[in-house]
């Protein structure tokens, strides 16, 4: 993706103000809002137990007592799909905390200081880059088994050269400014620098790659749930359901139907809120409203 | 008849009003000069003149061009005339080219598409015009690409691709503004030139006074989207009777009032360098070879007084500016030593420059990249701050801000605020009280008003002049312009590739300079008065 | 332009070694022998020890190292524990359903994402650009499994165009081998397809800001001729950046997407290897994908010097 690495000149007020006046990051905004509250609500109430098999409710299409209808174990799909959202959440956003932990770091000192260690940064980089998210779950897998925590692990360790990347690009975009010179002018070392200057500036662009990667962790953990790699049964996942409909496509077409839907909007919520922050933030994607 | 006339020409963009009621000709062979500051709505005048304006811009009032209602023209009758009867120069000569075409087809595009000519007679044109732009096709081959050329060379491919067709009238916006004096005088001579042989007309844009009173027959003058006034180049200038006119002329040869202080040989030098250099590594040629490595600063040795200014002035890439960084000590020299109250301080880590630093500080050229935009202005111009031993206290460090803000003509209350809430001028100010906070013995200023229109650069100058008397504070002042240099310095160095070819008292050396780069720098300086004499002599 | 090249190559083999390290260690890592794994738990102390030695398991590491690298060298990628047979008979069969798959799905997306981007962004901000646009963020948020499933049952279960799944081989004709390949294909390609276009959208909006796009008008080219002439190749950096590590989520997207349509490619494979923990078949398989996203990655950096003459001259 292209960097714009102009920075803003506007404090708090003025951002939140445009930030409501902006449809993507408005409806962005509602979308995540909500598919976390439902997260929250499943911990306190869904309509069905989710724990509970009740064959003889088998299959049931959408009706008013399931509105999404009922699974091949009887169990109500639209409560599934509320404890799934939590699980697909937490997935996603300790995974982008794994790759912003340590990629944020890792990419602003290697814009900090340059030479080998810049290059070592991004050999290092390179190498897990060629690891695609799936290829690394596999491999984690393969050591440890499936489960939802080598998900985390596998996605976590994919986003971190994507934050490292953005950060060091980021980073050097600033570290040529005068007002940097003047820091080192007045004495201050790198990592104030870093720390003072650098990372204020760049929080931003980080905001929005986190956004991004949010949305491809759901879909990345949906993938392993569904090849069966990531969250294992009896929890409830997005992806779990989807494998479980594949076969029942023909019978029980809702039961894909619905908890691919999530997935999508989910995903579409989080793109929608990362283009609005991107927009309200880049003073020439402003320019031209 | 005029070849450009237009008529009560009022523009809004997005319901901004940009321009008002604005008149103004071009016959043809005339240069008509369009003076202003920064807003004035002189680039906009232009690309409504093209049709170039962002989508949201409305023009009401006319625009004749060669007997064409331009603002009634519709597209395809515009693309006809740009390019083919009117050409136009841009500002930056580095972004003006696509980078991934050649030379030889972006000069040749233009011809090919509006005569229709074949790809060998467009590129057999196209190589006509370079040449006669001054790139010969020895060095500058049509298969050039923008990178490999420099600032000036580039720009001489824009003039060629807007008078590749030989237009009726040329649009040049700030032609010379990104380059140096000595490359500025030859883009001139050029424009000049061109304009006399095809008796195009020319309509230069600037914001420098002289430029255009060197260049132009007819002037006008314009603020904040209005003709203050226009007239005869000659005739305007000397007379001086509207106000604002007066108000640019004499803010264009501002000079400030400065006691002479300096005296010469009291004891030890503030600063003192010795035979610096610092070399970069070359581009390398060959995978075997090792690329020779190109030197910057070339054996360098000089001293600063306390409270004494000193101009450092030179081209543009002549190695000003890395010399400045080394005695900032932001960067390490390859070898040479400089010495700072009696110390060497090259060679020294972070901790133990700390004394060095609070006693040297800097101020940058551009009031708007200098300051961290997410900070307040109280830390930022706290930030020197670090560098004391004793770290004040928050009430201390407010009333020292304030103090700072005070001496350069800020308010207290401006502390508080974010830079982006402060206009340029003012920045500038912010950036001088930052440099001083400390009461620093040596202030290094890199083109600190070159980005500054030339009201607000009297104002900034006489602070500077003013901080000096006050403080005692010693200037390395670096500039490309020279009527800076003699506002504001007693001693002028002239640095050309990397090394100090002449240094004396300021006047001395721009009255009678005596190597050659100081006397190319002093011919190529465009100065008003001169300018103005020359002007005045020419019609008798 | 050499010095570039050569930079590139140099850092694609290193990359290269490095993931092989990778996948050696994890190799190492996983418990189990895989000689006692061969053998069954009946086999005896003596027996185990024997294969081992024949395997060359009791080796040092460095010596198993190279001798395992020095065999993917020469294509040797050794014997499947579960189908004894070498590894790359088994890759030999599976990698003419999943390079074909991949390839269709890349060139389809790009198809589509290259007009769609430049549809966009001429008309930048009036009905088609919305529309397209938001039909990017829509298929941008489309898991692509998902998307398969609705595809399967449209197209196969509800109009039975095409086969649900399955792979009838290449010997069956081309025609019946492309046809299913199709709706995977599709499946792949239309998600990457929605990213290409935003960011084709985006780098071209971002090319037509710049200085010389006005100096191009300035020559009297009209607007088309100047997105043609000058943004296009202008934008193709990050197209082509985008293309490049698309190719990566393709390759591990047909992973799932071949267990969907029931395609015999490397993802069933390597699936199938995972289950019955035939570890040097998973080594194998990762190995080839990663040396191929490498590539692939080399090729984009090449392309880069073609299309930016400043990459050329620069060392």
């Amino acid at each position: 993706m292209t960097l714009h690495i102009d920075i803003s000149e506007e404090n708090l007020a003025g951002i939140l103000a445009k930030a409501f006046r902006n449809r993507s990051f408005l409806a962005g905004f509602v979308i995540t809002a909500l598919v976390a509250a439902v997260a929250l609500i499943s911990f306190f109430w869904t309509p069905f137990d989710v724990t509970r098999l009740i064959i003889a409710d088998k299959t049931q299409g959408p009706s008013l007592t399931h509105w999404f209808g009922t699974d091949h174990f009887g169990r109500d799909i639209l409560s599934m799909i509320m404890v799934g959202a939590r699980n697909s959440i937490a997935v996603a956003l300790v995974a982008v905390g794994i790759g912003m932990g340590v990629g944020v770091p890792l990419g602003a000192f290697a814009a900090a200081r340059g030479g080998i260690v810049d290059e070592a940064v991004m050999r290092l980089n390179d190498l897990v880059f060629a690891f695609p998210a799936l290829l690394s779950a596999i491999m984690i897998t393969a050591i440890f088994g499936p489960g939802a925590l080598n998900a985390i692990i596998a996605i976590g360790i994919f986003n971190i050269p994507v934050f490292a990347r953005v950060a060091r690009a980021g980073a050097l975009a600033i570290w040529p400014r005068e007002f940097i010179l003047a820091a080192r002018a007045a004495g201050k070392g790198r990592t104030l620098i870093t720390l003072e200057h650098v990372l204020p500036n760049i929080v931003t662009l980080l905001l929005v790659q986190g956004t991004i990667q949010f949305a491809l962790g759901i879909l990345a953990e949906a993938g392993l749930s569904y090849v069966g790699l990531g969250t294992q049964p009896p929890m409830p996942s997005w992806g779990r359901m989807l494998f479980d409909a594949q076969t029942r496509m023909v019978a029980a077409p809702w039961m894909a139907l619905f908890p691919g839907m999530a997935i999508a909007v989910t995903v579409l919520g989080l793109n929608l809120l990362g283009d609005g922050i991107a927009d309200i933030l880049d003073p020439r994607s402003r320019r031209q409203r | 008849m005029n070849l450009l006339e237009i008529e009560n020409l009022s523009l809004t963009i997005g319901g901004t009003p940009i321009l008002k009621r604005v008149e103004l000709s071009v016959a043809p062979g005339e240069v008509m000069g369009l003076v202003g500051e920064s807003g004035s709505g002189k680039s906009m005048t232009a690309l409504t003149v093209m049709q170039l304006l962002p989508w949201a811009a409305r023009a009401t009032g006319r625009i004749a061009f060669d007997g064409i209602d331009i603002l009634a023209a519709s597209e395809d009758q515009m693309c006809a005339l740009r390019g083919d009867d009117i050409g136009m120069v841009f500002q930056e000569p580095m972004t003006a080219l696509n980078p991934v075409k050649t030379i030889g087809e972006q000069v040749a595009e233009g011809i090919r598409w509006h005569i229709r000519a074949s790809r060998a007679d467009a590129e057999e044109r196209a190589r006509k015009m370079l040449d006669r732009v001054g790139l010969p096709a020895a060095q500058f081959p049509l298969s050039r690409y923008p990178h490999e050329l420099s600032g000036g060379q580039r720009q001489r491919v824009v003039i060629a691709i807007a008078c590749a067709l030989k237009p009726k009238l040329l649009i040049a916006d700030e032609p010379t503004t990104a380059l140096d004096v000595v490359l500025q005088a030859q883009i001139l001579d050029l424009l000049r030139d061109l304009v006399a042989e095809n008796r195009m007309g020319l309509l230069l844009i600037s914001h420098d006074l002289a430029v255009v009173t060197e260049m132009a027959d007819r002037i006008t003058i314009l603020r904040h989207g209005e003709v203050m006034e226009a007239g005869d180049t000659a005739r305007t200038l000397s007379g001086q009777f509207h106000p604002y006119t007066r108000q640019l002329a004499q803010a264009s040869m501002h000079v400030p009032a400065r006691a002479k202080t300096q005296e010469v040989g009291q004891g030890k030098p503030l600063l003192q360098v010795d035979s610096l250099t610092r070399d970069y590594p070359g581009r390398r040629t060959s995978l075997l070879k090792r690329a020779a490595p190109i030197r910057a600063v070339d054996d360098v040795s000089f001293s600063v007084d306390p409270g004494q200014s000193v101009a450092l002035v030179g081209r543009s890439g002549c190695g000003k500016s890395t010399l400045a960084r080394m005695v900032l000590a932001l960067d390490g020299p390859s070898s040479g030593t400089i010495r700072f109250r009696g110390e060497v301080i090259t060679g020294k880590s972070e901790a133990e420059l700390r004394p060095a630093r609070r006693d040297m500080q800097v101020v940058f050229q551009d009031p708007y990249g200098s300051f961290d935009p997410r900070q307040k202005v109280e830390k930022l111009v706290a930030e020197p701050l670090h560098v004391l031993e004793k770290k004040p206290t928050n009430t201390e460090r407010r009333e020292m801000v304030a103090k700072a803000l005070h001496e350069v003509g800020l308010s207290p209350r401006d502390m508080d605020k974010y830079p982006h809430e402060f206009s340029g001028g003012q920045r500038q100010r912010l950036s001088i009280a930052r440099a001083i906070i400390t009461r620093p013995r040596l202030v290094v200023a890199d083109e600190p008003v070159s980005a500054l229109d030339v009201s607000i650069r009297a104002q900034i100058l006489d602070l500077f002049a003013e901080l000096n008397q006050k403080l005692g504070i010693a200037y390395l002042f670096i500039t490309h312009d020279l009527t800076v240099a003699r506002a504001i310095t007693d001693q002028v160095m002239v640095m050309h590739d990397g090394r100090i070819v002449e240094r004396g008292g300021t006047s001395e050396v721009l009255d009678h300079p005596q190597s050659e780069a100081a006397k190319a720098l002093v011919a190529a300086a465009p100065d008003l008065h001169r300018a103005i004499a020359r002007r005045l002599q020419e019609q008798g | 332009m050499t010095a570039y090249l050569l930079k590139r190559l140099a850092i694609a083999l290193a990359t290269l070694a490095l993931a092989s390290m990778v996948v050696f260690a994890v190799l190492e890592i996983i418990p189990g022998d895989p000689a006692r794994l061969m053998l069954g738990l009946n086999a005896s102390a003596e027996q185990v020890e024997l294969l081992r030695n024949q395997m060359g398991l009791d080796a040092p590491l460095a010596a198993r190292y190279l001798r395992w690298a020095g065999g993917l060298l020469s294509l040797d990628f050794g014997r499947s524990y579960t189908y004894s047979v070498p590894v790359i008979d088994l890759v030999r069969e599976r990698v003419v359903v999943s390079l074909p798959l991949a390839l269709i799905a890349l060139a389809l997306s790009t198809v589509i994402a290259i007009p769609v981007g430049l549809f966009s962004a001429s008309r930048r901000g009036r009905a088609g650009d919305t529309i397209a646009m938001g039909a990017a963020q829509l298929g941008v948020a489309v898991p692509n499994f998902w998307f398969a499933l609705m595809l399967i049952y449209l197209f196969a279960v509800w109009l039975r165009l095409v086969p649900a799944g399955g792979f009838p081989g290449w010997s069956a004709g081309v025609w019946p081998a492309l046809k299913s390949l199709l709706l995977p294909a599709v499946a792949l390609a239309l998600p990457q397809a929605a990213i290409l276009a935003r960011v084709t959208r985006s780098a071209l909006i971002e090319v037509l800001h710049e200085d010389y796009i006005r100096t191009a008008r300035a020559k009297g080219l009209p607007y088309r001729a100047v997105l043609w002439r000058h943004a296009l190749r202008n934008a193709m950096i990050p197209v082509l950046t985008i293309l490049g590590l698309q190719f990566a989520f393709l390759l591990a997207g047909t992973i799932i997407i071949e267990n969907i349509f029931y395609l015999p490619g490397l993802g069933r494979l390597v699936f199938q290897a995972i289950t019955q923990r035939d570890l040097i078949v998973v080594e194998s398989v990762v190995m080839l994908l990663v040396a191929a996203v490498i590539a692939v990655n080399l090729l984009v950096d090449l392309s880069y010097a073609v299309v930016d003459p400043r990459l050329r001259s620069r060392q």
